[in-house]
């Protein structure tokens, strides 16, 4: 074992402060449209109104946490069918393996709320302090009233920022023009002010001044998607055999030994994480194609080919060393890895959309009563008890007419009603005690056990359910 | 990333230095954490002394430090219980206001009344009555499902009941009856209680010797019906089970009856009225009534 004779080096060191320049090119005006799209979307969903009738939320999007119900335009889910966003979140994380396994950290560059929110604000710090060359000037300056002035200015926009990312998210969670009334009358659950300052905060922080840090220190995800991707994995690499040797200097002897790439750093002077892609495929790269848009530019002007940083796969990088020419885009994305993960995809997601076409708008589970299983009555008839669950998952009042599948030995009643039939409101659930008897004498009230058939059916429809259970006799 | 590079013969273009320690050619990256995560470490050590004044933190022989906000769990369920019975009370009060026999006409009252009594009913009543209210046949605990009622089954009999319990001596307004003790008091001969347990069968068509219930008829007529009615009906004024019925208090097996009359039975209830609010008597009387068997 050796060791160096040094003292150890530092375990923490101070951050170095990353001031993106600004940059043109295909990449950057995508992400500024789906910048764009999905904070509009983030933002304007909760006020979108859709008419489910009287008593009823308008809210499109609304997940009534009190109610338990979550709205979702013409879909309506109960705590009952929870499996529905099971089945999302299975599609949610099949759809991430997916676009990983062809598209590498597609997520971390272009979609990630970490990404987005950190563009806006470093959107917002050029707007106040400059590009690039301003914002290092001004970071270097002692304080004074220039810098306080545009700093504080920074800081309040990003706070806003925050405040309104904060104040969309409650929304989500009740109606939407009421909330936003009550919370400037002061007006609005704790909670809901809680909820806000939270956000706010997390917002200013990451946004602001975390940055980079959530994505290298702090993030899961990363590390999760190495262990996804592959050699035929689509990510942003640097042409080494083309672009090495580097050097500034055209002009100077030896000049015509260099490669391509004129050392400008441009690509390290955009990168939002503040690497150098010339090092190759790294930890810290979110793959948001930045610094392809300013090689290309670059290379425009020095009249050489684009794409000296460029999307590529690790097998590309071999067989473009080696001369060959590489995979087309199409063969690495779809290949028998990515078809399986479609597969498993669509199969979840058509298993949910059939599953939330065929269900009925009603439901009923029924509990037999176990203590005890049976009573007799007076004159010796026996009598079994059921709480029967009724849910009304439409929006008018209907009437559940409740019944047996045809059996001469049982009558049916519900206790403290006159008839079976029971009257629900527009999105209700009730619970009914059922009771079935069997005379004296009969099969049912003698054997052990029977089964049964219940029913719910709507009055005046074909809509019906039906739900097995038993009826315990004395067992003689 | 602090550039305190010190370059090994491996170290490679591009890579990020090295801590300079090698094992075995091994090497160690240097990737320092931000120096401003050991900041937070510190600021969350400060908070916790700020923590340890504020809430109880230190525990000491007899308690805990108790902070200078007085915090403690046990006396923020108090508060809550609190909270939680004030707003109670007023469905309490409304039931007070109502009468037993009209509480189902107003369904939420009559819901809160039905489920605050079964509250009431697991702690009170379920350990004779049985937690599904069936009772214990062999302890002659009545069951509360059915349709026969030995003291009457309105919501107002039921309510009576609760209140001042049967043959319960600590109250006058308590329900009394008792059963003479025909065999051990010597009131009728091993004979007659032979005849009369088979004519007690015979009423609810169990088996039965029909000699000796046709004898049995007069030693009833004589002895029993004044309060058990002339054909077994019973009387819910008298407590007198009905003997014509499918329904047996203690079983109907010949021996079971033949013990009944040779030593006489009858069960008893503590009153609840002043361990009980009125409200909660009320309660539990709607939740028994709408078991299966209200009158």
């Amino acid at each position: 074992m050796s060791s160096s004779d040094q003292s150890p080096p530092s375990l923490y060191a101070k951050r170095e402060p990353i001031f993106p320049r600004r940059v043109k090119g295909s990449f950057r005006t995508m992400k500024w449209w789906l910048l764009a799209g999905m904070l509009g979307l983030y933002y304007i969903l909760p006020w979108i109104r859709w008419d489910r009738g009287p008593e009823m939320p308008d809210q499109a999007v609304l997940l009534d946490l009190q109610g338990r119900r979550f709205f979702f335009f013409m879909i309506e889910i109960w705590p009952h069918e929870f499996y529905f966003v099971a089945g999302l979140l299975i599609m949610a994380g099949i759809g991430l393996f997916l676009f990983t396994s062809a598209l590498g950290r597609v997520w971390c560059g272009y979609a990630c709320p970490q990404t987005v929110w950190t563009d806006l604000f470093i959107l917002v710090e050029r707007w106040v302090e400059g590009d690039r060359n301003a914002r290092l000037r001004l970071h270097r300056k002692n304080w004074d009233f220039e810098k306080v002035r545009k700093y504080g200015l920074k800081w309040v926009l990003w706070f806003l920022i925050g405040m309104a990312t904060g104040g969309a998210w409650v929304f989500y969670f009740a109606d939407a023009p009421t909330l936003l009334v009550n919370l400037f009358t002061g007006q609005a659950p704790m909670i809901a002010y809680l909820t806000i300052l939270i956000l706010t905060m997390t917002t200013f922080l990451f946004g602001g001044f975390f940055r980079e840090q959530i994505c290298i220190y702090a993030c899961p995800w990363p590390r999760i998607q190495a262990a996804m991707m592959d050699e035929d994995t689509l990510t942003i690499d640097y042409r080494d055999w083309r672009g090495e040797p580097r050097g500034k200097h055209r002009k100077s002897e030896g000049a015509e030994n260099l490669g391509d790439c004129i050392d400008c750093m441009a690509c390290v002077n955009v990168c939002p994480m503040g690497i150098d892609i010339r090092d190759g495929q790294q930890m810290a790269c979110i793959t948001c194609g930045l610094c392809i848009d300013a090689c290309d530019e670059v290379m425009d002007r020095i009249g050489k080919p684009r794409g000296l940083i460029g999307y590529m796969a690790l097998s590309d990088h071999e067989s473009e060393r080696g001369g060959k020419a590489p995979k087309s885009v199409w063969k690495h994305v779809f290949r028998p890895r990515t078809m399986v993960y479609t597969a498993i995809w669509l199969a979840v997601g058509v298993g949910l959309v059939v599953a939330l076409f065929i269900r009925a708008d009603l439901d009923m589970s029924v509990s037999p009563v176990r203590n005890p299983t049976h009573v007799v009555l007076s004159d010796g008839t026996v009598r079994n008890a059921y709480d029967v669950r009724l849910r009304n998952m439409a929006n008018e009042q209907r009437d559940f007419v409740l019944s047996i599948t045809e059996n001469a030995d049982l009558r049916m009643s519900v206790e403290g009603e006159d008839n079976t039939t029971i009257t629900l409101n527009p999105d209700e659930m009730a619970q009914v005690r059922v009771y079935l008897e069997a005379p004296n004498g009969t099969d049912a009230a003698a054997a052990q056990r029977s089964t049964v058939r219940l029913w719910a059916t709507i009055a005046g429809s074909q809509d019906r359910v039906y739900s097995e259970t038993v009826f315990n006799g004395r067992g003689q | 990333m602090a550039d305190n590079s010190k370059k090994s013969a491996n170290h490679q273009k591009g890579d990020p230095s090295t801590t300079g320690h090698s094992w075995d050619g091994i090497e160690e990256f240097d990737n320092p954490m931000p120096r401003w995560w050991v900041w937070i470490f510190i600021l969350c050590v400060i908070w916790s002394v700020g923590y340890w004044i504020v809430y109880p933190a230190w525990p000491g022989i007899n308690k805990a430090t108790s902070g200078v906000l007085g915090y403690s769990s046990r006396s923020e369920v108090v508060k809550e219980i609190a909270e939680f019975e004030a707003r109670h009370d007023v469905l309490f009060a409304q039931i007070l206001e109502t009468e037993p026999g009209e509480l189902a006409n107003d369904e939420d009252l009559h819901r809160f009344a039905v489920n605050a009594g079964a509250s009431v009913f697991a702690a009170q009543c379920s350990q004779c009555h049985g937690a599904g209210g069936a009772g214990v046949q062999a302890g002659g605990f009545p069951n509360l499902l059915d349709d026969d009622w030995l003291w009457g089954g309105t919501q107002d009999d039921i309510v009576q009941t609760v209140a001042y319990g049967i043959r319960n001596e600590d109250h006058l307004d308590a329900r009394y009856s008792e059963m003479p003790a025909f065999g051990r008091d010597e009131l009728l001969s091993e004979e007659e209680i032979q005849q009369a347990t088979h004519f007690v069968l015979s009423l609810s068509g169990s088996d039965h010797d029909a000699q000796l219930a046709a004898a049995g008829a007069e030693v009833y007529d004589y002895n029993c019906s004044s309060c058990h009615g002339v054909e077994g009906e019973g009387d819910t004024f008298l407590g007198a089970p009905a003997l014509n019925d499918q329904i047996w208090l203690y079983g109907g097996s010949q021996e079971t009856v033949y013990e009944t009359i040779y030593y006489s039975r009858f069960g008893v209830m503590p009153g609840f009225d002043g361990r009980l609010r009125e409200a909660e008597i009320r309660a539990v009387a709607a939740y028994v009534h709408q078991l299966g068997g209200g009158e």
